[in-house]
């Protein structure tokens, strides 16, 4: 049995170690080594990996050096400060993470950022500005489609999606006749965007919003 | 989540080679349920072989005249092919009843089979699971078991596999096709793919270490009025308490899979010959061998007033 003075010495050695590595590469605290390393505990873990990636993020140019564990979520928040876009299970449950990635919308949680080498990215930073609102963004205002507004971002970059994706022919569980174009109904829009929770249970004026902005009256 | 090291993979067999040689390596497609599970510290992989890069996106005709879909095609293209909609509805209302569009855009052919259950025991790391930790118990057997197995349980797991897609391609009779690290191919009929809990129910699967996915098969269309009928606790977003997919013929011959039942898609082809007595006289052969907790034993009446409704449906 190691007394906690024998542990002291190797959890000091273990940060001594990751300020160097963080020194040497100008990279944030991490170890870029990937040798085991044995912690303060005695058991052997696995260092932090470093990897690069180059990813076009609201039209602008970006790379980023990451811990290879770095969601897509927490790339955009905590290094691209693009707090825009929220944190809300970080298990893809409750939709607002939502981007738009290549035209299609997903959880950001659950991606990793590496994986977006030369992908492009749009988030609610990406539709409009207070100044000049994305037609969603000012739908969503003038329907009162939210109520405490964690959700929205998400809300606002599926709904943007969703729209898309009718208009592209994509069925959904709401579609009767799965050959046959689908139409912006209630009903569809429901379904569509049953991937993005609201606990305000603003539904029905996001709803309107976005029946709205798809070019039928609300 | 646990470190780990990560590579983009440059072929089929250079992943599998490199997943078999690398200790503690996964394929990451999708990753919709695999980083779900990173981050619980349910999978720690050492390292990731990220199969994205990979040629295996298309929908392609078979000479046999059925479909070749490859292992990354996502689960939104998949459902939107109009070859899918229009000869395989089936699959096509399977895949569309799973999950959101969000993780539909996101999730793969491949990994939708591979998903692993959603008991919620197999996620709590402070409950003994059989699947998580072998030897360690079943928290689902004695606890809350609603949503859990009833049939080809075993004293050691009564998880439910949680895939729409799977049992419209257990209905099917699709083919798994994978490469093994050696670069050997093999054809696994979806029936022989997955395993019952047994003693084993860490192992899912019939895949090897380093097997690697890259395409399902779908035989010839069959013809027939497709239904998928999916009964859960809401109305959109959620999984099956039981699942019912059917491919049923004007003569009123066809073939039955159940979700939400089983370890895997549940299909008997020998009650498919009760059909045109009903959904009971079905449903008590297919489910003949029921072993449901008190909590679930709704889900043998549930099976079969579903199976009804879709009769009824399929009859127009």
């Amino acid at each position: 049995m190691g007394t906690l003075r024998d542990l002291a010495p190797s959890r000091r050695d273990l940060l001594i170690g990751a300020a160097a590595s963080a020194a040497v590469t100008g990279a944030p605290p991490l170890a870029n080594a990937q040798a085991p390393v044995t912690s303060a505990q005695g058991t052997v873990v696995q260092a932090p990996s470093v990897s690069k990636v180059s990813m076009t993020v609201n039209g602008m140019a970006r790379e980023l050096e990451l811990d290879t564990r770095t969601t897509l979520l927490d790339a955009l928040r905590e290094r691209l400060q693009l707090p825009g876009t929220k944190k809300g299970c970080d298990h893809g449950q409750c939709g607002a993470c939502t981007v738009i990635v290549g035209g299609r919308r997903i959880n950001s949680c659950l991606t990793l950022a590496i994986m977006h080498e030369g992908d492009s990215i749009t988030t609610i930073e990406g539709l409009g500005t207070p100044e000049k609102m994305h037609p969603m963004q000012a739908a969503f205002v003038k329907h009162d489609g939210y109520q405490c507004g964690y959700c929205t971002p998400g809300q606002i970059c599926s709904a943007v999606a969703i729209l898309k994706e009718i208009d592209s022919g994509i069925p959904s569980h709401a579609s009767n006749d799965l050959t046959a174009q689908p139409q912006v109904t209630a009903a569809e829009i429901r379904e569509r965007m049953s991937g993005n929770i609201c606990r305000c249970g603003a539904y029905s004026n996001i709803v309107d919003a976005i029946t709205e902005v798809s070019g039928r009256k609300a | 989540m646990k470190p780990f090291t990560y590579e983009r993979a440059k072929s089929s067999t250079a992943a599998a080679a490199a997943a078999a040689r690398t200790p503690g390596a996964k394929f990451i497609a999708g990753g919709t349920n695999l980083l779900d599970l990173m981050k619980l510290q349910i999978e720690t992989p050492a390292h990731l072989i990220d199969v994205n890069g990979l040629a295996l996106d298309g929908i392609e005709p078979t000479p046999e005249g059925g479909l070749r879909i490859g292992a990354l095609v996502r689960n939104t293209d998949l459902a939107a092919d109009p070859r899918v909609r229009r000869d395989y509805g089936l699959l096509a209302r399977a895949l569309l009843a799973g999950a959101s569009g969000q993780l539909r855009n996101r999730a793969t052919t491949a990994g939708n089979l591979l998903q692993r259950t959603r008991c919620p025991y197999f996620y709590d790391t402070n409950m003994p699971c059989n699947k998580r930790q072998p030897g360690s118990g079943c928290a689902a057997i004695g606890g809350f078991s609603r949503q859990h197995a009833v049939v080809g349980v075993s004293d050691a797991c009564i998880a439910t596999h949680p895939s729409d897609m799977a049992v419209a391609l257990r209905a099917l009779d699709a083919i798994v096709e994978t490469v093994r690290p050696d670069g050997s191919v093999r054809s696994i009929p979806i029936a022989e793919f997955y395993r019952l809990p047994g003693d084993t129910p860490h192992l899912e699967t019939v895949i090897e270490r380093g097997e690697l996915i890259t395409a399902v098969t779908l035989p010839r269309p069959l013809g027939g009025t497709h239904v998928y009928r999916k009964v859960r606790d809401r109305a959109s977003y959620a999984f099956a308490l039981v699942s019912v997919g059917a491919i049923i013929q004007n003569d009123g011959t066809g073939r039955v899979a159940l979700g939400g039942v089983a370890h895997k898609p549940w299909r008997i082809e020998a009650a498919e010959v009760e059909l045109p007595r009903g959904a009971k006289t079905v449903t008590a052969r297919l489910l003949a061998d029921a072993k449901p907790t008190h909590e679930n034993a709704f889900k043998l009446k549930l099976a079969e007033r579903t199976l009804g409704a879709v009769l009824t449906e399929a009859r127009g």
